[in-house]
């Protein structure tokens, strides 16, 4: 307990500390053919092997293994619960009755092979980039002139958010769009999440996610192509165009990494709202990110071993996030909300996916100057909602800004047809190169 | 016993944050008695049951402790099940408790720790539990054979509980036979924190630490005593603080090995010690506050993976054993590992994850309110062990505390300081008090 009064905290002297020792340790790859997601449930379910990679684009399906389902299932049903929280609503995270209702629908109801079933309707392939696997979907337009765009996810989201927006970008003639706003779409898991292997070495921040990226889309033959993403998925495609990675064109954002912000002066009215964004989450939402900033592994063992832990930490942001008032439902059906926390418990990706913000979070998640054509959508619902005036101050080439009517944080998860809408208006406003 | 427990006991770690330093923690447990029995978890059946404390009324009624007689077996169960990450990708623990170190200290939970070696370890102490402004509150009452004797109110934190202070217990109350002089004598009431152990869980919000405070206050009246002192560490010396602060009757000195003693603003030109301190909080707010900001925010959420995996509640707590002792690097050289377990089975049992980090909460609802309670009229002592997370320095305890009538720097020991070092915590109690004594 104890506290620390502002006045004695001075974050930037932190010395490196005592006994810190470091060490790296590589560790094991994983091998093996199919996918099968789980093992035997007897004894302690070891982690999926995931098929051996090389450099070429080779295919890949989801298989998820009874077993594992069996395994979830019984876990859930033996959870030992907390108390009941003692404020109302969410004010000490997800309430008990809430949780509990998305766990007994989970174990009861829920279809587990939906997971695999959606994610197989689409062409997957795994190939390894800077030693390590990595998973994409992979759809081409029916329109030769597609523009091909790479779109990425971030925490606690996967490619699960980006489903239902793959059919209108890539044929838009079939989803009310014209054939120009046809994409050639490209959706990789981050490293350590889903189907992409889990680093086994420090390093894997976002400036080397997005070289990643971009070797992806050469050996995909992509010379001209766009990058979107919101959350993480900002990140990297900010480190992207950051590092002017060949063959990127230009840039979406649905959550603008503009913190710290870029103010010049007394901030206006409308800065002060996005501070008080910004103050108000540092103090009161981001606990999660500090703790996987700072301990990964730790939360990470009471995360591999409790998948009702893991949904109530999943859902959380859900909850917090969406443009619903805690009633995520209302954006999102229950059934896709366990089709993404699902895909965190069967790939036991909760350390691994937390690792990204030791990675990252205090250094490159951050505002980045960028001279490459940037496009910006903002959500109602979003935490941050930053001011057109901050975009302009760092992006030399701001060429769309816009709030869209509906949606939150999960932009595409949560409004499909809204977060298409804005791709389309976004890139319709940008010329062709070439 | 048999009777039923269940108990809270939280504490907080101190964490200061870049903009702030917050901790709360809450907690509750709960616990069964005669007959609670845990069910088979991962048989297909229902989850198990907790354990159920007895009812508590303004009497005080003598409590012991009972783990269900199924809890190592189905403690067991759970740990063979357990369902581990990756390995960390550095080499030491600065992503948290390294997965070789959580593999051998659960492996030993599950083969060879003894349950029933704890439970009769704490039921050689006399124990009550007594409703205080509506919880029962769960408390060991360790009487010294000497009559005049000073009773002594010790608070622990999180993530500790009465474990932390079961070695000095003894000592303290009777030390002529542990190496002391009757005049050093202390009657000993070491309570459970609302939340924590086997006192009762708060089902409402508001216990600070000022009502904590307030309870202990109600409790040692109730015990009779009209002349005591208070000690603390953690979020023990939170709520000493707060004792400090109120001052109630009969309380006539406290005793902290954390003073929450800061300036209003950074110094200019801070002195060695100074900026020690300052970096101290700094370190822990960049890198150490994690825990802090969690349990401070989302105490509910947090709680539900270390409610339900007890691999990952034995490590939330054994990663701070490690940070925070002194050590050469492994927390078994400061703490042996079954009081280590000791102290986790406690928590475990008496499923008081959620309800101990809500003390985090509650303390930082208000905002960033810092825990120190500012100029301290009351005699304040202090205990300065080298490892703690950060430790203000004398001059600022001097510029609040104007009663300040001990303080000393000691060569080893951490943040766990009863715990690690029982010996020595008994002996700066003794000498801390000794021109306290009528």
């Amino acid at each position: 307990m104890s506290v620390t009064p502002r006045a004695i905290a001075n974050p930037g002297s932190a010395d490196g500390s005592r006994r810190d020792i470091l060490v790296r340790i590589a560790h094991g790859a994983l091998a093996g053919a199919a996918v099968t997601i789980g093992s035997d449930a007897t004894a302690q379910p070891s982690p999926a092997p995931l098929p051996r990679v090389t450099k070429a684009v080779a295919p890949f399906r989801v298989v998820t293994s009874t077993a594992a389902i069996s395994d979830a299932r019984r876990r859930l049903q033996a959870a030992r619960w907390p108390e009941r929280q003692t404020a109302d609503d969410w004010g000490q995270g997800v309430p008990l009755a809430t949780i509990q209702a998305l766990v007994a629908y989970w174990r009861t109801a829920y279809d587990w092979r939906r997971l695999e079933r959606r994610l197989n309707a689409y062409p997957q392939f795994r190939t390894e980039i800077d030693g390590l696997g990595i998973h994409f979907l992979h759809v081409r337009s029916p329109h030769e002139q597609a523009r091909p765009i790479i779109l990425t996810h971030g925490w606690p989201g996967s490619v699960v958010e980006f489903l239902n927006v793959i059919g209108p970008l890539t044929d838009p003639t079939k989803h009310g769009g014209q054939p120009e706003d046809a994409f050639h779409v490209v959706i990789p898991s981050l490293p350590g999440f889903g189907f992409s292997d889990k680093p086994t070495e420090s390093g894997w921040g976002l400036p080397r996610i997005a070289r990643a990226w971009s070797e992806l889309m050469r050996r995909l033959g992509y010379t001209d192509y766009l990058a979107q993403g919101g959350d993480w998925g900002a990140g990297v495609t900010t480190w992207m165009a950051k590092q002017h990675v060949e063959g990127l064109t230009a840039i979406h954002l649905n959550l603008p990494i503009l913190f710290p912000p870029p103010v010049q002066g007394e901030p206006n009215q409308a800065e002060k709202a996005t501070i008080a964004q910004l103050v108000a989450f540092n103090d009161k939402g981001s606990g999660y990110a500090k703790i996987q900033a700072t301990r990964p592994q730790t939360i990470g063992y009471a995360l591999a071993d409790s998948p009702a832990g893991q949904a109530a930490w999943i859902y959380e942001k859900l909850g917090e996030w969406t443009d619903s008032n805690h009633e995520p439902e209302r954006e999102i059906s229950r059934d896709e909300m366990l089709d993404n926390i699902s895909l965190y418990w069967l790939t036991n990706t909760a350390a691994s996916s937390a690792r990204l913000y030791f990675e990252s979070f205090a250094t490159d998640f951050s505002t980045q100057q960028l001279d490459l054509p940037v496009a910006v959508s903002i959500f109602p619902g979003e935490v941050f909602q930053p001011p057109r005036l901050w975009g302009e101050r760092v992006y030399s080439r701001l060429f769309y800004w816009n709030e869209a009517a509906h949606g939150g944080h999960f932009a595409a998860f949560e409004q499909p047809a809204v977060f298409v809408e804005e791709l389309r208006a976004a890139f319709r406003a940008l010329p062709r190169s070439g | 016993m048999s009777a039923k427990l269940e108990g809270k006991i939280a504490t907080p770690g101190a964490v200061p944050m870049r903009r702030t330093v917050l901790k709360a923690a809450a907690s509750l447990g709960a616990l069964g008695g005669l007959g609670a029995i845990l069910t088979d978890p991962l048989e297909a059946r229902a989850a198990p049951a907790g354990f159920i404390l007895p009812p508590a009324s303004e009497a005080l009624t003598p409590f012991q402790a009972s783990f269900p007689q199924d809890a190592p077996r189905d403690l067991k169960r759970r740990l063979s099940m357990t369902r581990w990450p990756e390995r960390e990708t550095v080499g030491d623990w600065s992503q948290g408790v390294p997965l070789e170190k959580a593999q051998a200290l659960i492996a030993y939970w599950r083969d060879k720790y003894d349950l029933r070696r704890f439970e009769a370890r704490i039921n050689a102490f006399l124990q009550y539990r007594t409703r205080i402004d509506g919880l029962g509150i769960h408390f060991f009452h360790v009487r010294s054979p000497h009559p005049n004797a000073l009773p002594i109110v010790l608070t622990h934190g999180w993530p500790g509980s009465f474990v932390e202070f079961m070695e000095s217990m003894r000592p303290l109350s009777d030390p002529t036979r542990y190496g002391g002089r009757a005049e050093d004598a202390f009657h000993v009431v070491v309570p459970s924190l609302p939340g924590f152990a086997f006192s009762d869980k708060p089902t409402e919000t508001g216990w600070d630490v000022d009502r904590i405070a307030r309870a202990w206050a109600t409790l040692m009246q109730r015990l009779g005593y009209d002349r005591w002192v208070a000690q603390g560490g953690d979020w023990g010396a939170g709520v000493t603080h707060a004792l400090a602060q109120q001052r109630p009757q009969g309380l006539i000195a406290a005793h902290v090995n954390w003073q929450f003693v800061f300036p209003e603003k950074a110094p200019d030109n801070p002195t060695p010690a100074e900026r020690r301190a300052m970096d101290g909080a700094a370190r822990f707010a960049n890198d150490q506050s994690g825990y802090f900001r969690e349990q401070a925010t989302r105490p509910q959420t947090i709680g539900y993976p270390l409610a339900d995996s007890a691999a990952g509640q034995a490590l939330w707590i054994y990663e701070k054993f490690q940070a925070w002792t002194d050590n050469h690097g492994n927390p078994e050289d400061a703490l042996n590992v079954d009081a280590m377990l000791d102290n986790i089975s406690l928590y475990w049992f008496t499923n008081s994850a959620a309800s101990s980090a809500r003390i985090y909460w509650e303390n930082t609802r208000a905002g960033s309110a810092s825990l120190s309670k500012g100029r301290l009229e009351l005699p304040m002592a202090a205990s300065v062990f080298p490892h703690e997370i950060f430790s203000p320095p004398r001059a600022w305890a001097e510029a609040l505390w104007p009663n300040l009538f001990y303080w000393n720097e000691l060569d080893k020991g951490g943040h766990f300081a009863a715990f690690e070092q029982p010996a020595l915590f008994t002996e700066e109690l003794r000498k801390a008090f000794r021109s306290r004594r009528a």
